[in-house]
This record gives structure tokens, C-alpha cells and sequence, in this order.
């Protein structure tokens, strides 16, 4: 173990007892304003909310039983996330609000007999204490030094404090750990990325494309909503994945791809369909840059040098092609979306992108719909001062075509060096477990280290709570109401959140912290409305509603402004890239110095006894944030090794037995691992859900529960095209059990 | 009139959100549970097939287990339905050991607990089973057999299915697309 300055504290090392006497005292001051304009007699059954146990932000209702107790959360039938149906997740949402490891109370890091701990606090001084040392080090640093790190709904109330005290420096791993690579691929192709929800036609495509995308695994509820109408309308799927996977098995093709060589079948399968002329040649023609440089460039990229590399049939690579070309434009070569994988992954999507410009699936039914938002205007606030830097100056002259902040640039940049000026000195932290969500482990805690306050807010104690400086117990999304959600989709709509009840605890919403923080630090002006439900209730009747019609209803949609939701046929369309066209070469590549056209780069290989980690979701669990809700948990409640039977025999592995991992960097897992004896991966991988292994004993179900793969990422791939952190370049051995579960280090 | 399920196994994906519905539908104690996820992986690497099911109860028309409650707890109601009574129910065990489909669990309560189809506190107003309304992948079907135009007679006609063991002579009434 290392030493640090820091030390890893577990929560509420001062004893329960202390916790439960602040928790009766201090009731929630804002409680009454939470209800007004609400007739306190009405005994209503059901509350509308949108989910936030995942960023696809399904909404529903929330039904309390007569005692006012939440019962059970149900999809609205008149929204586009889920039609009415909640996922797994959702419906398990309500083991967030009744976890009885939540953070209960404000926590500020003390030294009590040279032994570092949390003390409670109360909100109030929690946050003065916060206000002040946030004025003190900006008046040494400038307001520039302060970081967010944001995951979820909090992310717009502690982002709106954090603009107006002067940062701009935001920024949610969503981007660089996830789906980064394929929204700067789709930007430099069709000038527009994929957004959230994808917009993927999923429901009406006739041919859908996934590569290493486990839909059904991870339970994006449109989305496998709409594969599963695919499959009764009889549409063809292509699954392309080293593990046979779920939708693998639901699939006419699977291609047991030899891991991280999906480049080399792309150019394959974009050479098959040029030279066969299995292309939209009227759209290629009418819309595209570039196809005579793709032509030419593709040209030696044939099936049998693929073969040789993804270990694909030449006459499947071949097949599938047709299969792509007979179903187009209804066709999707899916974009995935945590797409960080080996470090030329924009490059990677770039193909995907091409491969649907070929078929001309974008703007076209069963391939990629236009999005439309609906456009609800901000309460008027004065304009946010302009930072004296921003926040791209963290990782300037790098990853130049990163069209959100970079995470990683900002964590690597809050590490002292002599060559850079612009360290980030105070860091927010919201519904993030950055110890599970950023790879390198020891980066990030050296970042930390360099931190002068590092304030966490979180429902859950985590990994990143026991680092942090001030801890603030954010309520649940059952208990609070949030910013309206407006995602682009088919139809433009809108979602309210409400609280289906008090903040249980000591715990407060997050647009309350960041307003007090606000007024804390002087910043009055904007944050003129006196609660939420007010600015809210403007907003709406902006745009003809009210926050006391959205009570009702829960889900708004409007009409299009334009019918334009697919391309008209021979319709002229000016795209939002340099030439004006689908970039099949991309000129801001080129631009920028990267290659206009993709190409293959072999990556490394597992060396011997060591097999590559590959890891991915179950369809129970959302990140590392649902291992400890009881309803969850109980369904799966720690992760698994998935391990070939050659490989299993060669190791003398059996399923069920607990083994540790190694990686190359003799990196040991902390906890043991189940091992899952499958034909269902490849005999060079192994793989485990993400988001397990958590070494905080304040959570009673998910302590000690499987291993974190982020503990054994510690050699990252950089995208240098936008800074995406590739992950998949980890190769892990067994370390084997000396006295039953628990192995010898 | 005979309620029936049907399940069909090429769409569903296994995410066990009709566990938890039901669970906090039928207020299930958390440990235990009233529907499950089966996955069965057939072959050899890469020659694999996949057969996941969403099972329950069978409700069978012929079920060892009303045949040998000794106090009559466990019972046929409306539509064929298998159900227990709590309070009829010594919680002996019989049954448990009975059912060839492992559908019936001790409740912490004393009881024998299962699948009720959501019978009264869904079905019989008018209310789809949770498990059947909250699939995202809409693979469930449920419905009265005996109309021939429910969605449970229409998909049975259209697709080819199976049941489990049927060779135990339990006459299930649960049934599984393939």
C-alpha cells in the first residue's frame, strides 16, 4: 500500500452512533418549499420522475402505497425513452432510496489522534467551510483551478456554480472513457454526431450491425426495445464479437472476431461492397467527399488479407456485405457506445461511419433518423464571466478534435510538472466513482494528491468518497427534482422529475447545494429564483406548459418544426463539415495531421499465459453505482470470469472456484474473482462485467463482491484524435487459491 | 377459460426486469423470488446456440402439487390458475418437493409462495401479469386460450413452441417460442 497525504478513508469512521443523532436533528430545512403549489391534502398515488440509475433517462411514474411509502416504478407509456416499460435498472430503482449504506450526512476529512477521518458536519458548515476554501485558493490560483467531474442530473446545477464563479472546466468521463470517438467520427463524417439516445432506426432497419455493442447486455431500453421489434419484423442481425455474446445468440451472423483487429474487417467489408458496386451510388454521388480516395485507398484491403488478420471466412466477410447492400438504406452498422478500446478507435468509427455513408443509411428509414430537441429557453441569468483559461489549455495542442472537455487531459493536468501552469487545485466530484470510471489508477490518485479540497457528492459512499475532502450526501432522483430532460429524439419532448417523497437522511438535491454554495461565494445574481419549482415552472410556461400541467402528465412532446426526420428523396442537404458533404476522406483529419482515411494498425498481443481482459455490462447494473442496491444485488450480485474450457483445462480451472488476476504489470486484483468455465469466449480472452470488485466496507453488499477491472487497466492506449482512454490493451494471468476463496499475493 | 404464458426465448435478452417487478409488485421479499432467468448455451466454440427463458410457475393442468397439499392451501382458481393459501398453507413442504419445475419457495412468513399469474391483483382488473407488461423486449405473452384472438392463442398458432418436461405429465400451460 502507498503512502499518501491522502489517506483512503472508509465513511463515517467516527461511528454510527454520531450519524444517527444527526440524522433525527437536523430535518430538511427546505422540505415545506419542496411541496408548495402542491395542496398538501391531495394523497396523490403516483409522481412523475425520469430514471437516473442510467444516462438513458427513461420516465415513469413513482407509486406510493397509502403509508407514503414507494412501492414500485413504472415506465410512462408516452415517453420515447421507454414506452412504458422500465429496465431492470429502473424498476430496481427504488432500492436507491431504501439502501441503508447512503451517505446519510455532510462528512469534512479531520485528524483525530494523527489518524486521518470524517467528522459529521452540518449542512451549514459544510458548506462555509467548502465557500471558504474555495474563495481562499482562487484567490491564489483564480477561479480557473476548479474541476468538475459529472456523471448524471447534478452535473447541470454544480456545472451552472461553477460558470458563474469562473470555470469552464467540466467534464463527464461519458466522453472520454465512453463514447467519445464515435460522436468526433460521425462529426467529421456527416457534420453531426450520434447523441443520446442513439439515433439509431433501429425499430424499422432491416439489417443491424453490432461490433463489440452488446445490446440486451447493456440495457439501453429504446434501443433493445427496438431490436426486439426488429427481430419480429424479421430483420437480419450481424453480431461481430470475440464472446457469443446475448444478441450474438440472436443473431443470423456471428463473427467470432479475433480481438482488437474490427478495423481490418471493416476496410474488408468496405472494399467488398466498392468493388461489387453494392453501394447507394445515387447518394454517394449526390452527398459524398472523397469516395475516389476511399476507392483507391481500399483497393488492397481485400477479404483474404482480412482473414489473415480477424481469423473471419473470407466468404462470410463476403456474405455479409451482400446482406449489409440488400437491406440498405434500411441497414445500421451500429456506433456502439463505450467505444474506447485500442487507442485508433475514432479512426475505427470513422469506418463505421463510412460504411453507412456507402449505404446510405444516414437520413434514411431503418438507418439514422435527424433528432429534434425541444428548445425550452434558461431562466435569464447574467452572462457567466469568461475564464482567463479554458479548460482544452489543460491538454493544449492535443486531442484537438475533442468536441467535449477531456477528462483525463483535466486529471492529468492537476499534477504539478514544471512545464505547465494550468493545475487544477479544487475538484468537484459528482455521481462519479472517477476510482472506477477513469483507467490508470495511479494517475488519478496522484492527481489527487496534488489537490487542495476535493469535494465529493454522491448517494453512495464509493471508492472517490473516501479521497475526498467534504463529502455531501446528495438524495436520491426519488427524492428531488432535476433540470427538465429534453434529449433529442423522433419527437421532440420533454420529462419532469419530482420528488415522489422527502430526501431521506440528512441528505439534500443537488440544485440546493450548488445555489447555497452559490450564495456562499457571492454569486447572488445568478441564482435569482428563490427554489427549483419556480425556475422550472418559467421555463415551462415558456413553451405553453406548467410545471402543475408536467405533475400531471410527466412526459411532453411537441410536433417536429420541420419534416425533416429522414432525407426527402433527391433532397439537396448541405452537411456541417468543411466541404459541405459527407466526408468519406475527412479533411478536418487531414487538418488536424491524422490520416483522412482509416487504416489498420496490429495492436499487441497477449503474451503467453496471459489473456486479454475484456469487460462489458449486464443487463442488472449500471456502472459500479448499482453493486450495492439491494433489489440489484439481489439478482446479481457480484461479477464473474468467463473463461474457455481449453484454457480452464490447461489451468485446471473449474467453475465456480475464486481465483485472482494478474495483469502485465503484476498488477493483483484486491478481491478473488468466481470463475464461469464457458464456451461463450474465445480461447485468447477472458471477460467480467465492469463495475465490481468495490473495496469500501461501508457498502454491506458490494464490499469484497468480484474484481474491478479498472484496478487492472493500468496501461491506457490514447486516442490522439479527441484523448479517448483506450482500455482493451490489458492482458491478465490467474493467481491461484491457497486456503479456499481468498488467493495468496 | 384457461390463462396461459408464453415466452419467446429468440427475444428475450435475459435482463431479469421481470424478476424485479415482480418482486416489487407482489411485494416478494428480497432473496427470494417467483420468476427466474434460465440460460442455456448449446455447442462449441464458434458453432454455439443460446436459449434464454423467462420461467415461472407452469400452472399445469394437472398439478402434483394442489394433488398433494394436504390441507388444500394449494388450489385451481379462475382460468387454471395454480395459487396457494397463506393462511390455509402449514407450510410442510410438500408441494415444494412435488413441483418438477422448482416453482415454490418457503416464504419468510411461514407460507408456500409462487407465480400467481398476477390473478387478483392485475389480471382480474384487466391489468396484464407484471412480469408481462414491465419486458422491455415485449418477448411475454398472456392471455385466455380458450379465446381463440387472444395474443397467447394467435402467437402459439403462428409459432413453433415447447413446454418443459413434458413427460412429467403436469400438462403446463407455460409455454416457450422457439
Amino acid at each position: 500500500m502507498r503512502t499518501t497525504r491522502r489517506q483512503f478513508i472508509k465513511v463515517s469512521a467516527l461511528g454510527a452512533g454520531s450519524l444517527a443523532v444527526a440524522a433525527s436533528t437536523l430535518k430538511w430545512s427546505a422540505a415545506s418549499s419542496l411541496f408548495a403549489g402542491a395542496d398538501a391534502s391531495q394523497a396523490f398515488t403516483r409522481s412523475p420522475t425520469y430514471c437516473e440509475v442510467c444516462f438513458w433517462q427513461c420516465a415513469g411514474w413513482v407509486y406510493k402505497d397509502n403509508d407514503g411509502r414507494i412501492q414500485k416504478i413504472v415506465g410512462n407509456d408516452e415517453d420515447l425513452h421507454c414506452n412504458g416499460r422500465f429496465c431492470p435498472r429502473g424498476t430496481g430503482g427504488v432500492g436507491m432510496y431504501h439502501d441503508t449504506d447512503r451517505l446519510k450526512t455532510p462528512l469534512i476529512r479531520t485528524v483525530v489522534d494523527g489518524e486521518e477521518t470524517f467528522r459529521v458536519a452540518g449542512w451549514d458548515e459544510a458548506l462555509d467551510y467548502i465557500a471558504a476554501r474555495m474563495k481562499e485558493i482562487a484567490s491564489r490560483y483564480g477561479p480557473e483551478c476548479v474541476a468538475l467531474f459529472t456523471h448524471g442530473s447534478g452535473g447541470a446545477h454544480f456545472g451552472h456554480m461553477l460558470k458563474a464563479f469562473g470555470s469552464q472546466s467540466i467534464t463527464a468521463p461519458s466522453f472520454a472513457q465512453c463514447r467519445g470517438p464515435r460522436e468526433v467520427a460521425f462529426l467529421t463524417t456527416f457534420g453531426d454526431i450520434v447523441y443520446s439516445p442513439e439515433r439509431t432506426d433501429i425499430r424499422d432497419t432491416k439489417c443491424l450491425v453490432l461490433i463489440g455493442s452488446h445490446l440486451g447486455e447493456n440495457m439501453h431500453n429504446g434501443q433493445v426495445q427496438e431490436m426486439s421489434d426488429a427481430i419480429d419484423k424479421g430483420a437480419t442481425i450481424i453480431t461481430v464479437d470475440p464472446r457469443f455474446s446475448t444478441v450474438a445468440g440472436k443473431s443470423k451472423f456471428w463473427l467470432p472476431i479475433k480481438p482488437s483487429t474490427d478495423m481490418a474487417l471493416l476496410l474488408a467489408w468496405i472494399h467488398v461492397l466498392i468493388e461489387n458496386g453494392w453501394y447507394d451510388k445515387e447518394y454517394v454521388e449526390r452527398y459524398t467527399y472523397g469516395f475516389e480516395e476511399l476507392k483507391a485507398h481500399v483497393k488492397p484491403f481485400t477479404p483474404e488479407w482480412a482473414y489473415g488478420i480477424t481469423t473471419i471466412d473470407p466468404h462470410v466477410i463476403r456474405q455479409t456485405a451482400k446482406e449489409m447492400f440488400n437491406a440498405s438504406p434500411a441497414v445500421i452498422i451500429h456506433p456502439g457506445r463505450h467505444v474506447t478500446w485500442y487507442g485508433d478507435d475514432t479512426q475505427r468509427l470513422r469506418a463505421v461511419a463510412i460504411l453507412n455513408a456507402l449505404l446510405g443509411s444516414w437520413g434514411r428509414r431503418g438507418g439514422f433518423y435527424n433528432p429534434e430537441k425541444a428548445e425550452v429557453p434558461e431562466y435569464p441569468v447574467p452572462p457567466f464571466p469568461q475564464p482567463k483559461r479554458m479548460p482544452t489549455e489543460a491538454y493544449e495542442g492535443k486531442y484537438t478534435l475533442a468536441n467535449e472537455v477531456v477528462s483525463n487531459g483535466l486529471c492529468e493536468a492537476t499534477i504539478p510538472t514544471t512545464d505547465k501552469s494550468c493545475n487544477f487545485k479544487i475538484w468537484f466530484v459528482n455521481g462519479t466513482n472517477l476510482m472506477a470510471a477513469l483507467p490508470d489508477q495511479e494517475t488519478t490518485l496522484k492527481a489527487i494528491d496534488a489537490l487542495e479540497l476535493m469535494v465529493v457528492i454522491d448517494t453512495m459512499p464509493t471508492e472517490i468518497t473516501g479521497y475526498a475532502d467534504v463529502i455531501l450526501p446528495e438524495c436520491t432522483f426519488l427524492e428531488r427534482y432535476d433540470m427538465l430532460r429534453k434529449s433529442p429524439h423522433r419527437e421532440p419532448n420533454i420529462a419532469l422529475r419530482m420528488p415522489a417523497t422527502e430526501p431521506k437522511y440528512n441528505s439534500k438535491p443537488a440544485d440546493w447545494m450548488a445555489r447555497e454554495l452559490g450564495i456562499r461565494l457571492g454569486l447572488e445574481a445568478w441564482f435569482p429564483w428563490n427554489n427549483i419549482e419556480e425556475m422550472l415552472d418559467w421555463q415551462l410556461k415558456q413553451i405553453g406548459s406548467s410545471l402543475e400541467e408536467m405533475k400531471r402528465i410527466g412526459v411532453k412532446k411537441f410536433p417536429r418544426t420541420a419534416d425533416d426526420l429522414y432525407f426527402a428523396p433527391g433532397e439537396d442537404i448541405s452537411f456541417n463539415t468543411n466541404t459541405g458533404k459527407i466526408e468519406l476522406y475527412s479533411t478536418d483529419m487531414e487538418n488536424e495531421g491524422f490520416n483522412p482515411l482509416p487504416v489498420y494498425t496490429p495492436h499487441e498481443e497477449p503474451p503467453e499465459g496471459f489473456y486479454r481482459l475484456i469487460y462489458g455490462r449486464a443487463p442488472m447494473h449500471t456502472f459500479s453505482r448499482t453493486a450495492n442496491n439491494p433489489n440489484l444485488t439481489d439478482l446479481m450480485d457480484e461479477n464473474t470470469l468467463w473463461v474457455n474450457p481449453k484454457v480452464a483445462k490447461m489451468w485446471g480451472l473449474k467453475s465456480g472456484q475464486y481465483v485472482k488476476l494478474s495483469n502485465q504489470d503484476n498488477k493483483v486484483s484486491t478481491f478473488s474473482i468466481r470463475v464461469r468455465v464457458t464456451e461463450r469466449i474465445r480461447w485468447d480472452s477472458v471477460y467480467m462485467v465492469h463495475g465490481f470488485g468495490h473495496n469500501n466496507t461501508k457498502l454491506s453488499r458490494a464490499h469484497g463482491r468480484g474484481v474491478n477491472d479498472t484496478e487492472l487497466i493500468t496501461r491506457v492506449k490514447i486516442d490522439p484524435v479527441m484523448g479517448g482512454t483506450g482500455m482493451r490493451g490489458n492482458f491478465v494471468t490467474f493467481v491461484f487459491d491457497t486456503d479456499g476463496k481468498e488467493a495468496a499475493v | 377459460m384457461r390463462y396461459a404464458m408464453a415466452v419467446d426465448t429468440k427475444k428475450c435478452v435475459g435482463c431479469s426486469d421481470c424478476v424485479v417487478a415482480c418482486q416489487t409488485e407482489n411485494n416478494v421479499p428480497i432473496g427470494y423470488c417467483r420468476d427466474w432467468i434460465v440460460e442455456v448455451t448449446d455447442g462449441t466454440y464458434p458453432q454455439l446456440e443460446l436459449e434464454i427463458r423467462s420461467e415461472r410457475c407452469n400452472h399445469c393442468d394437472n398439478s402434483p402439487c394442489v394433488r398433494c397439499c394436504p390441507t388444500g392451501a394449494s388450489h385451481y382458481s379462475k382460468g387454471g390458475t395454480v395459487l396457494v393459501t397463506p393462511d390455509e398453507c402449514i407450510g410442510c413442504g410438500a408441494c415444494i418437493a412435488s413441483c418438477p419445475y422448482d416453482a415454490r419457495f418457503p416464504h419468510p412468513d411461514g407460507h408456500v409462495d409462487k407465480c400467481t399469474f398476477c390473478l387478483h391483483n392485475r389480471v382480474e382488473k384487466g391489468l396484464k401479469p407484471a412480469c408481462v407488461s414491465v419486458c422491455p423486449t415485449k418477448c411475454m405473452y398472456f392471455g385466455d386460450l380458450d379465446d381463440p384472438n387472444s395474443e397467447v392463442s394467435v402467437v402459439l398458432k403462428k409459432r413453433k413452441w415447447k413446454t418443459l418436461i413434458p413427460e412429467a405429465g403436469t400438462r403446463p400451460q407455460h409455454y416457450f417460442l422457439i
